[in-house]
């Protein structure tokens, strides 16, 4: 049994500000995670909740203030583990007088793989993230979307072990994200440990095994994205149509979207609902459970979070 | 060592492409023109204005890539965080700056040799032929790029912990302190109290002394340069630039990232 791709514990770091740094910012508090091996992760926050600070720590672009974290169990500040790394920036940026062939093979350089080798993994990756006809093209002629994809050439180039993403659907287009999805799907078939940020809690709920939520630099819950959330129904929804006026009670809790209308009742109450609007003449479409979401989970948390902060403002503590 | 050759290689590609070299063209057309004038203005002494605006013009022209492409070296990446991706490989932050620093004095010494072929040619064109004593010219040219190698290493140290304004500042202020530290260590030190006397004999140590890389009047007079004191320049600017691309790396080694 392998043990954790990533183990983070009590990352903390605290940014100075102020007149000579005298006050501290705290982006990210005492973090305690791990990362199984051949899992995909999720790591979900609304902006600035620390996603991009931890990944950095990992990748140490920025240093902790308390704290330590392991990649495949060697310390991070071990540079040669990073061979086992593939990392991409958020919203990265390449050096602009590069094409997108040289770029990736300046970095196939670093891997100390052969010329030939260099350059059948520059055409394989340009095929899969879609450059393939673009790849003489200077990147400061790119789109923010095909430097997404440059990134995300360079981060799995070198066929690494762990995969670190800082929001790599970001920029792009509903085909891109598509494609995006569809290379996270096929390194976890791979076998790899993919370890990426979003805010785009679809994205999560569709491709994760697991999912962290860090809100206000504080790690709240991680877990399968169907445990984190209730799962337990909350209710029943009905959708039905309706041609004509009609009196019938329940039609004013309804939504109405031209002739198609949209209830939701208590599950004890469903049956009775149904007769009713049956009664009413009204044609049942579908009647489906109503689930809590992740979105629902995110969002609480958010909304916590803001209420303890405008307290702890009108406390002044 | 090869990591730093990749970084450096691609440092020097970045120079090409940034159009850095265009310099060359300004200086062919003042040499063209200084070569047209000369003769017109001057006689008996073409050597000695063609070497000395050729030579003026190289260290110019060489200074002011040393000093705005050696701030920018670190701080343009770190702006525009074309760092985060390189620094993410198995690359150490030593042989990044390392790499970077070679890579911009190569450009530097192709831009150099450039230059002094130019001039050289100049020199034919009015002389008509070249002397042995016109090896000097050679070694100046040599000095003055050992002279920028210096100022890259100042220039990339400070662009490591400051903006990058403040870094250009700091370098044009050292660099021209250091062409006076001659006359720091000419001072009368009998009427100085010790400690005074001590501070400034320590101070005309520790700063660059840009003052002994200076062998224009020898080189425009076709003088022979004493072979003890290229080796000395050599060995000086070697020991420099290590100890200030070791405090760079330092810095750097610590440096959080935007």
């Amino acid at each position: 049994m392998p043990g954790p791709a990533i183990e983070i514990e009590n990352l903390t770091k605290e940014y100075p500000f102020g007149f000579l740094h005298l006050k501290k910012k705290t982006s990210l508090e005492g973090l305690n995670m791990q990362v199984e091996t051949g899992e995909v992760f999720g790591f979900i926050g609304p902006n600035g909740a620390g996603k991009s600070t931890t990944i950095k720590l990992l990748m140490r672009l920025i240093f902790p203030t308390a704290g330590s974290a392991r990649i495949l169990g060697k310390p991070i500040s071990d540079v040669e583990m990073h061979r086992e790394i593939g990392y991409l920036p958020e919203q990265p940026y390449f050096y602009d007088y590069l094409t997108a062939a040289e770029v990736l093979d300046y970095f196939a350089r670093f891997h100390d793989l052969t010329a030939a080798d260099r350059k059948d993994r520059v055409q394989r990756m340009l095929k899969k993230v879609g450059l393939e006809t673009a790849r003489k093209i200077q990147l400061r002629k790119y789109s923010k979307g095909m430097l997404q994809r440059v990134g995300l050439a360079q981060a799995i180039l070198h066929d690494p072990k762990v995969v670190i993403l800082d929001e790599p659907m970001s920029g792009l287009d509903p085909v891109g994200r598509r494609e995006v999805r569809d290379i996270i799907l096929e390194l976890k078939k791979a076998g790899k440990t993919v370890m990426f940020s979003t805010h785009i809690l679809s994205d999560a709920e569709m491709l994760c095994d697991r999912v962290g939520v860090i809100v206000g630099g504080k790690l709240r819950g991680v877990g399968a994205p169907g445990t984190l959330v209730d799962m337990k129904t909350q209710g029943m929804e009905i959708l039905f149509e309706l041609r004509g006026a009609s009196n019938a009670p329940l039609l004013s809790k309804a939504t109405r979207t031209g002739d198609c209308y949209r209830l939701q009742v208590a599950e004890e109450e469903l049956y009775a609902a149904i007769e009713q609007l049956r009664g009413a003449g009204a044609r049942i479409l579908s009647v489906s459970q109503v689930k809590g979401t992740l979105e629902e989970f995110f969002m609480n948390l958010v909304e916590a979070d803001r209420t303890q902060a405008a307290a702890v403002e009108v406390s002044g503590k | 060592m090869r990591r730093v050759g990749v970084v450096a290689l691609n440092t020097f590609r970045e120079a090409v492409r940034d159009r850095v070299l265009y310099n060359l063209v300004f200086f062919a057309l003042l040499m063209v023109v200084a070569a047209v004038a000369v003769g017109q203005i001057s006689i008996g002494i073409e050597q000695t204005v063609i070497v000395s605006l050729g030579l003026s013009a190289i260290s110019v022209i060489g200074l002011l890539i040393s000093v705005f492409i050696g701030v920018a070296l670190v701080s343009k990446e770190m702006d525009k965080r074309t760092l985060y991706a390189l620094l993410a490989k198995p690359v150490r932050r030593w042989e990044f700056l390392l790499g970077k620093f070679a890579g911009l004095v190569l450009a530097l010494a192709v831009n150099t040799a450039a230059m002094a072929l130019g001039l050289l040619l100049v020199m034919l064109y009015v002389k008509h032929s070249l002397e042995r004593g016109d090896v000097a010219v050679l070694v100046a040219v040599y000095f003055i790029l050992l002279k920028l190698a210096l100022v890259v290493a100042l220039a990339l140290l400070f662009s490591c912990f400051t903006t990058p304004l403040l870094a250009i500042l700091f370098t044009v202020g050292l660099y021209i302190v250091g062409l006076y530290v001659q006359e720091l260590r000419n001072l009368p030190v009998e009427v100085m109290s010790p400690a005074m006397a001590a501070f400034t004999r320590w101070l005309s140590y520790l700063l660059p002394n840009f003052e002994n890389f200076n062998v224009m009047a020898m080189a425009a007079h076709g003088r022979a340069v004493p072979g003890v004191l290229i080796l000395q320049n050599t060995l000086y600017t070697v020991i420099y630039c290590t100890i200030v691309l070791t405090a760079a790396a330092a810095v750097f080694s610590r440096r959080n990232l935007k």
